[in-house]
Parts: structure tokens; C-alpha cells; sequence
């Protein structure tokens, strides 16, 4: 039998007039690293919050950590750790302050408690900030303090909705070098939401989810290959010689797109060379043209991925929130 | 069973209350205000009451509004930590929500109970003389009357969604309360439809209790009182204990 971090079955989540949720299916391997892509109000923290034990799904069952998330959603619990989307933290505490009531709520022993917290905080470089307020820390730190704090508890399953969001580039790496190294290390599984699909490749399955149904679900190079391999776009002076030239002598299939000719290559730094030696006519341009998932999103949901920041009522709201501190 | 989370939730809130220099300082001066403010200005209008000065009179009434804001505030500040976040991280811990509403009763109350001790301790500089066992009475009131109404903020703050409503909460719930428990005036001699609102309000009873156990005036029975006041806490705790929803 296969070790399942989580297994979930036709899971629905309707709220009073959308289905957020509508109907998936899917399971993550112990150790793995399992996104969740798709565009905003796809029904990805519907899914995460079912998960946690924080909303009942309207129908489907859902094993997470070997537990049923109806029946046992105590246990759940206690093997998964969240980074919600939105900070968690209480700013008025200092970083230390905030471990020690994670680690008072779990039930954690004082003494592991106290290794435990050192350890965390060294693994996301947090050690020299230990007894400085939240208040005091960055976006970026408060992000690593909360990862810290999500896996002080020595969780099975961690659970992450988009957890780099608004983050800079340069701390969105930060995080990942994290998350990668906690898989080399042991048995945590991840799960994870994100709408960024440079860091979907970073996954070892993606499920790409819209509008509450899983569109497809395989790891970042299959699903792309799905789409095509690479694609070359050419211009050449005789447009049509060249597509004779490619469809005769290459044996590929060029299709004539407005004034340029698409052609999907396998290898393509093998065959470029080649292909630019014996072309007959003058090539104007040359566009090389490699799968994104961005390829794979728009080719099973027929649009792009927002990369919207929030909305305005977000926003409004992290304005009110600084005025009232 | 391990009870330290509960602890931990109690332990927070009076670690936050003893940070904040200015929440301990505006806790002290509110009923310093009253007392010497208000009630040396009504001194000259009111006749004794039963042989006590108004500042005497208003004492316990004093005390009662130092449980009541803060009491009722601590349990409605779950919508602090609902719009900060930090309630989710308090949802999603291996507890049952019992347990959450629990640590937050005891901090609502011992918070109230800090302050509302700070007042007492002005009862030999009005003049009002109170025994040790008298001490002992009114601090379980004071308990009685925290716990409960940390209670009913909680169910308030569980149904309240953002802290827009807080104002309505002041002008609806807190100020009523007190103004007509009888802390600020007698209950005879009011209008009809005044009195009636007055026992019917539970606070009534706990400042009557108040009342009699430092000037042994009361209006009420004590067997009556207590009754009243022991049934409000512990409707407002059963409510308060059910009152989180499984989805924040």
C-alpha cells in the first residue's frame, strides 16, 4: 500500500449562491511537494480551509494524514501545519513569544519545546531576531517566522496558501530554498496554493484547478508536453518554400500563421543548427519558443492567470489595519 | 489532561494588557475620573442615601462599570484577532473550541478583576470601610459579574463579522448595561418603565450585591440577587462555549 499524506474524494464545497468547490479528486504521496495552481477564486483556499478542518465541505470525504477531516478533526490537526495566506502573527508579541504559544497550544513538551524553537528559528535565519517584536519585522520575515512556527510542531503535512504572495523576488527564492531543503530533510509533505507558475515548476505534482475543478493534474514536464514540445516561430522571405522545405526534407509539420510558420520541434538545439544550414531561403527571424505551464493553463482553462495582487477591498483593508496600529 | 493550552490563551492577553502602559493607565484613571470628577460634582445635588454621600453611593457602581467595559471588551477583542489574523492560528490548533473560549473568559475576567481591584483599593479614600470577609464577597461578585459578561462579548464578537459594529456594541449593549444596573442612582422613585428595564438588566443584581456587601444597603434580596446573578453567568458561559463556530 502506498503511503498517502492525502487522499481526497469528490470533495464540494457550495457556498450560498457559488460553488466554490465542485467535485475533485486527488492524492499526495508522502514527501512530495503538491501545488494547487490556478487563478484567484479558483476554489484553491476553499480547498485548503476544508483540508485544515476550518470549513466542512458540503459533500466528499477527504483523509488527510491517514484521518478523516469529518471524524477525526483533532487529529488532522495535530499532524498538518498552515501558513495562511494572510499573516497569522500577533505583532504586539516578540518572534520567541509567538513560537512559545504555538508550542503551548500544540501540547509540546517544555523542554522540546524550548530546543524546537531554536532549531526552527536558525532554519528559516531568524536566531538574532528571537526576542525583537513582529511589529519591528518585514513582510519577508514575517513570512519565515511563520514557516518556523508552522513546522515547530514536527508536522506530517504542511499546508501553505500562497505563501509567497506580495512577497519580493528576492524573499519568494528565500522561502523556496526553504521548502526545498525541507524536503531533503525528511518526511514533510507540502502542499501548497499559488498563482505564480515560476514556482509551480518547483513542484513535484501540480494540480491545475479552475473554477472548483481540477483541469489536470501531472507533474511540470508532462503537463507541458502536453501542450507541445518546443515550438519554433520563423519568418523567412518565401514563406512557402520554407514550409515545403520543412515538411519535405525535415519531416516536421509547419503550419503558416498569418505571415510566420509555426513548427513543434523535439530537441530543438539539436535540430537548429541543421534546420538554419539547409533552409532554402533567407530567414528573417527566429523565435524559440519553450512549453510554460502558462502554455498548459491557457490551453485547458482558454485564458491567462491573473496576476492580480488582491483587490481593492484587500487593500482597503491593509490600509485600515495600519491606521488602526 | 494537558491544560496548558487554555493557560497559554489566558497568559497571552495579560501579557499584552501589562505591555501596553497606556491600556493600564487609562483603566486606572476612567473610574478615578468618575469618582472624584462626577462624583464630587453631584455630591452637593443628591440628599444622602441611607446615610451615604453620592461618591459613597456610586462606589460599588464605579467598581461595576470598571468589570463591565472590561469584561465586555476583552471577550469582543476576538475580532481584533480575527481582523489581525491571528485568530485563525488559535482556530486551527489541535483544541476544541471550548478550550478557546475558556483561556479567554479567565483573561477577560482577570483583567477586570486587576482593574476592578485597583478601584477597590480607593474604598478608604471615599470613606467606604469594607471587612476582610466584605472583601472576599465582593471579589466573588466581581468574578461572577467578569466571567459573564467576558462571555457576552464573546458571543457578541463570534456573530459580529468585522469591528465596524463595535460602536453599536458601546451604545446598544455597554452603556445600557450600566446605566440602568442602579450603579449611578437609586431605583426607587424612577418612573415605572425605567425600574422595569432595571430588573430585568442581571447587572442590576451583581451592583446590588456590590452595594450591599461594602455600605449593606441593597435593594433586592440577597438570596434573589444571587440567584439572578448566578443563572446570567452561567447562561452567558454555556452560551459563550458554543458560541465559536467550527468555520472562523
Amino acid at each position: 500500500m502506498k503511503d498517502l499524506s492525502i487522499t481526497v474524494k469528490n470533495l464540494v464545497k457550495n457556498y450560498k449562491d457559488v460553488q466554490a468547490v465542485q467535485g475533485i479528486d486527488f492524492s499526495v504521496n508522502q514527501g512530495e511537494i503538491f501545488g494547487f495552481l490556478g487563478p484567484n477564486g479558483a476554489g484553491k483556499t476553499t480547498t485548503i480551509k476544508m483540508l485544515c478542518t476550518l470549513l466542512r465541505p458540503t459533500s466528499g470525504e477527504a483523509f488527510v494524514g491517514g484521518f478523516n477531516i469529518l471524524k477525526d478533526p483533532m487529529k488532522v490537526r495535530k499532524v498538518i501545519g498552515i501558513i495562511f495566506q494572510e499573516p497569522t502573527l500577533d505583532d504586539r508579541l516578540t518572534a520567541y513569544e509567538n513560537l512559545k504559544f504555538h508550542g503551548f497550544l500544540y501540547g509540546l513538551k517544555k523542554e522540546f519545546l524550548e530546543k524546537q524553537i531554536d532549531k526552527m528559528l536558525e532554519l528559516v535565519e531568524l536566531s538574532d531576531k528571537k526576542n525583537l517584536y513582529v511589529k519591528t519585522f518585514s513582510g519577508g520575515m514575517k513570512r519565515r517566522l511563520e514557516l518556523a512556527r508552522g513546522l515547530l510542531h514536527t508536522p506530517k503535512i504542511l499546508f501553505l496558501d500562497e505563501p509567497t504572495l506580495g512577497l519580493d523576488p528576492q524573499t519568494r527564492l528565500h522561502i523556496w530554498s526553504y521548502l526545498s531543503s525541507l524536503k531533503k530533510n525528511g518526511n514533510v509533505s507540502l502542499f501548497l496554493t499559488t498563482h505564480y507558475l515560476d514556482e509551480a515548476e518547483n513542484c513535484d505534482r501540480i494540480a491545475i484547478i479552475d473554477h472548483g475543478r481540477i483541469a489536470a493534474l501531472d507533474t511540470p514536464n508532462k503537463l507541458k508536453s502536453q501542450v507541445h514540445g518546443e515550438m519554433v516561430i520563423l519568418k523567412t522571405e518565401n514563406n512557402e518554400i520554407a514550409q515545403t522545405f520543412l515538411k519535405k526534407e525535415m519531416g516536421l509539420n509547419p503550419i503558416l500563421d498569418g505571415n510566420k510558420i509555426r513548427v513543434e520541434l523535439q530537441e530543438a538545439e539539436k535540430w537548429l543548427p541543421k534546420l538554419l544550414r539547409e533552409i532554402p531561403v533567407e530567414v528573417e527571424s527566429l523565435t524559440l519558443h519553450r512549453a510554460t505551464l502558462e502554455d498548459v493553463f491557457i490551453k485547458l482553462t482558454g485564458k491567462e492567470i491573473r496576476e492580480e495582487e488582491g483587490s481593492w477591498k484587500d487593500r482597503a483593508r491593509v490600509i485600515m489595519r495600519s491606521r488602526l496600529k | 489532561m494537558n491544560l496548558t493550552p487554555i493557560f497559554i490563551i489566558w497568559y497571552r492577553d495579560v501579557l499584552r494588557f501589562f505591555r501596553e502602559k497606556s491600556q493600564l493607565l487609562t483603566a486606572l484613571f476612567r473610574p478615578a475620573l468618575w469618582l472624584f470628577a462626577f462624583g464630587m460634582g453631584l455630591r452637593p445635588s443628591f440628599k444622602n442615601i441611607h446615610g451615604f454621600n453620592y461618591i459613597q453611593f456610586v462606589f460599588p457602581g464605579v467598581i461595576a462599570m470598571t468589570l463591565i467595559f472590561t469584561s465586555i471588551g476583552s471577550g469582543i477583542s476576538i475580532i481584533w484577532d480575527r481582523e489581525f489574523g491571528f485568530l485563525k492560528e488559535i482556530m486551527v490548533a489541535p483544541i476544541p473550541r471550548t478550550w478557546i473560549v475558556l483561556g479567554k473568559s479567565l483573561s477577560g475576567s482577570t483583567l477586570a478583576m486587576i482593574q476592578g481591584g485597583c478601584v477597590l483599593l480607593f474604598a478608604p479614600l471615599v470613606g467606604v470601610h469594607i471587612s476582610f470577609s466584605e472583601v472576599l464577597i465582593c471579589l466573588l461578585v466581581m468574578f461572577l459579574v467578569s466571567m459573564s459578561l467576558t462571555g457576552l462579548g464573546i458571543i457578541l464578537a463570534a456573530r459580529m463579522t468585522s469591528f465596524e459594529g463595535f460602536g453599536a456594541i458601546m451604545n446598544f449593549i455597554i452603556m445600557p448595561l450600566y446605566f440602568l444596573s442602579g450603579a449611578i442612582f437609586p431605583l426607587h422613585g424612577i418612573p415605572f418603565w425605567l425600574y422595569l428595564i432595571s430588573i430585568l438588566n442581571p447587572l442590576t443584581y451583581g451592583v446590588d450585591l456590590l452595594r450591599g456587601a461594602m455600605l449593606h444597603i441593597h435593594q433586592f434580596s440577597y438570596l434573589l440577587s444571587s440567584l439572578f446573578l448566578l443563572s446570567f453567568f452561567i447562561v452567558m458561559l454555556t452560551g459563550a462555549l458554543f458560541s465559536l463556530k467550527y468555520e472562523t
